[in-house]
């Protein structure tokens, strides 16, 4: 995987990874080169406690806070207008966010998989930066460009067009944030593919557009799902850039997650939950089809394995 | 292969469209930032970047995501042993739940982590009488960090960890070896590399995080406070320089660390050829 030097290796090879063998179904474990029962269930019961306080338990709080005022509260806190507005604008950033990603990433992965150039690495490299931008700072940068004091937010300002403090910074926060999933899921899955295929196609006769749609894409569509997938879920719940450029106006420019804040804020710990209780639905939804994803990556490559 | 000719067509305009696309949202932006702190004169942008309140930020930022990498690193290259090695029910579960931390929006988690590590909350009132406080101090700042830094470690020396060789750890048992002995000259030296990178990931991805820290932190000055937050308010405060001038201290030591990540996972994946 020579592609895979990426800070987004973790994340997102995930795909790749599931496709060796698990060690387990390689080979049988005898006495000489595994742990004394004692100890392997020291360790199960040390991951277990650690997971534990970690992850389940605040998992379990958001539910059990979110009903703790009963289901009646859960609902009002969800039709509530200020949260079906921030649910509705949550999906319209998204909506934009990860179509736009989804096509730079086809297209930076075709480039770079496909095509040897100079100053491919740094390319990469640049793919990357915003993951090492705080979110913050992510947020910060679009203020300097479009704020009222920025370069270009009083010439907009004439033309009455607002952009910090509204749903056009929110949507580009969004974009930042979750720039480089997509392109970091396919460029390692397209260079391992090669393009011995697309060559097939072009000598008979495809054009180059036919090649994407019929060969390229194809091949690469459980990558590319399970990329749409954590983009759409990084979308959906990002705070920090969103809460620096949207301005929190209620009803107008709070996506879920800000929402969420409010109501925290407000002491309104109910709401809260029942808002975040969506989120973090969401979040397990995202889970689920991943390891479906995963599962049927490993399902298929154990079939091209026997045929 | 440089050198063959490609007849595979729409190079310009993939290229053409990433740089572009590139540009527009990512380096034309982020370099917004650099040209702003030139308003400043030199000693101003020193002044701003290295008053009390700041450094005391940076020292609690880059402390607790030091201390939230290491704890994950510990826990992390467990968790992946306990899930590559043994057989436990609901260990598929549990492997998918390893993920969450990066599904979860930060201000779930940050709310949710302030609900359980609160004095009455499901653990905080067993550590309150113990004298351990956890929420609205430095430590739930760690809490916090370990949690959004918890998937790094796992997820990159799980594959490394399925990858090894059963036949060395064979070789080392029939030579006489103790298990301690197989992993610490055996397993260890092989998958070190990989705890590393996780290592650092975790490290980068926790100096910049803000959603799930804010909650639980209190955010005291001096005490409890983060560089992230310090942003915020100097941006409320409608003190746009300065703001940017600690962000660009930020991405700068950000940028170090992708560049040292990103060596780290040359020079392993280099390693992990010249084996075969």
């Amino acid at each position: 995987m020579p592609a895979s030097t990426s800070l987004l290796t973790t994340q997102t090879s995930a795909v790749q990874s599931t496709q060796y063998s698990n060690y387990q179904n390689k080979v049988a474990r005898s006495r000489a080169t595994s742990e004394p029962v004692w100890v392997r269930w020291t360790l199960i019961a040390i991951v277990l406690l650690f997971l534990g306080l970690f992850l389940i338990v605040p998992l379990a709080a958001v539910f059990t806070e979110a009903l703790r005022k009963g289901f009646d509260t859960y609902i009002t806190a969800l039709i509530d207008p200020d949260a079906l507005s921030s649910i509705k604008l949550t999906l319209i950033a998204a909506a934009i966010a990860v179509p736009l990603n989804l096509v730079f990433g086809v297209a930076a992965a075709w480039a770079i998989a496909k095509f040897e150039f100079r100053g491919k690495s740094i390319l990469i490299t640049l793919i990357d930066l915003p993951f090492a931008v705080s979110p913050v700072i992510a947020g910060l940068i679009y203020v300097l460009i479009f704020g009222l004091q920025g370069w270009v937010g009083p010439t907009l300002m004439d033309y009455d067009v607002k952009v910090i403090f509204a749903i056009p910074g929110i949507v580009l926060a969004t974009i930042f944030v979750t720039f480089p999933f997509i392109a970091r899921e396919l460029i390692p899955l397209m260079q391992a593919q090669g393009k011995d295929e697309e060559e097939a196609g072009l000598v008979l006769g495809a054009s180059g557009w036919q090649i994407l749609w019929r060969i390229t894409l194809p091949n690469v569509k459980w990558g590319l799902l399970y990329g749409v997938i954590l983009t759409n879920a990084r979308a959906m719940g990002e705070f920090g850039a969103v809460s620096v450029v949207s301005g929190h106006i209620r009803g107008m420019t709070n996506t879920l997650p800000l929402h969420v804040e409010i109501l925290y804020n407000e002491y309104n710990y109910a709401a809260a939950f029942a808002v975040a209780s969506l989120l973090a639905i969401l979040a397990l939804v995202t889970l689920v089809l991943k390891s479906f994803i995963e599962w049927k990556v490993a399902r298929n490559a154990e079939i091209d394995e026997k045929s | 292969m440089a050198k063959q000719k490609n007849v595979l067509p729409g190079f310009n305009l993939s290229l053409g469209f990433t740089i572009f696309y590139l540009s527009l949202i990512v380096l034309i932006p982020l370099s917004a930032a650099f040209i702003k702190t030139t308003d400043l004169s030199l000693s101003e942008f020193w002044t701003i970047v290295t008053a009390p309140r700041v450094v005391a930020s940076y020292q609690l930022t880059f402390g607790a995501s030091l201390l939230g990498a290491l704890i994950n690193a510990v826990f992390g290259l467990l968790t992946a042993w306990v899930l590559v090695r043994y057989t436990f029910p609901g260990k598929k579960i549990i492997d998918a739940l390893v993920d969450l931390p990066f599904a979860l929006p930060t201000a779930v988690a940050g709310i949710a982590l302030t609900a359980v590590y609160a004095g009455n909350g499901w653990i905080g009132q067993w550590l309150e009488p113990l004298g351990i406080k956890v929420a609205f101090t430095p430590i739930g700042v760690i809490v916090a960090l370990t949690f959004i830094g918890l998937p790094f470690v796992v997820r990159t020396v799980q594959p490394v960890l399925e990858d090894l060789e059963a036949e060395t750890e064979e070789a080392a048992a029939s030579l006489g070896a103790n298990r301690w002995q197989t992993f610490s000259k055996i397993i260890f030296p092989a998958i070190w590399p990989a705890l590393l990178t996780g290592f650092a990931l975790a490290f980068a991805r926790a100096i910049g995080e803000y959603g799930s820290v804010i909650f639980i932190a209190g955010n005291v000055p001096f005490v409890s406070e983060i560089t992230p937050l310090i942003i915020i308010t100097k941006l409320e405060q409608y003190e746009y320089a300065s703001a940017t001038a600690i962000a660009v201290v930020m991405l700068i030591i950000s940028f170090l660390l992708l560049f040292a990540i990103n060596g780290l996972q040359w020079w392993v994946s280099r390693r992990a050829s010249s084996d075969n």
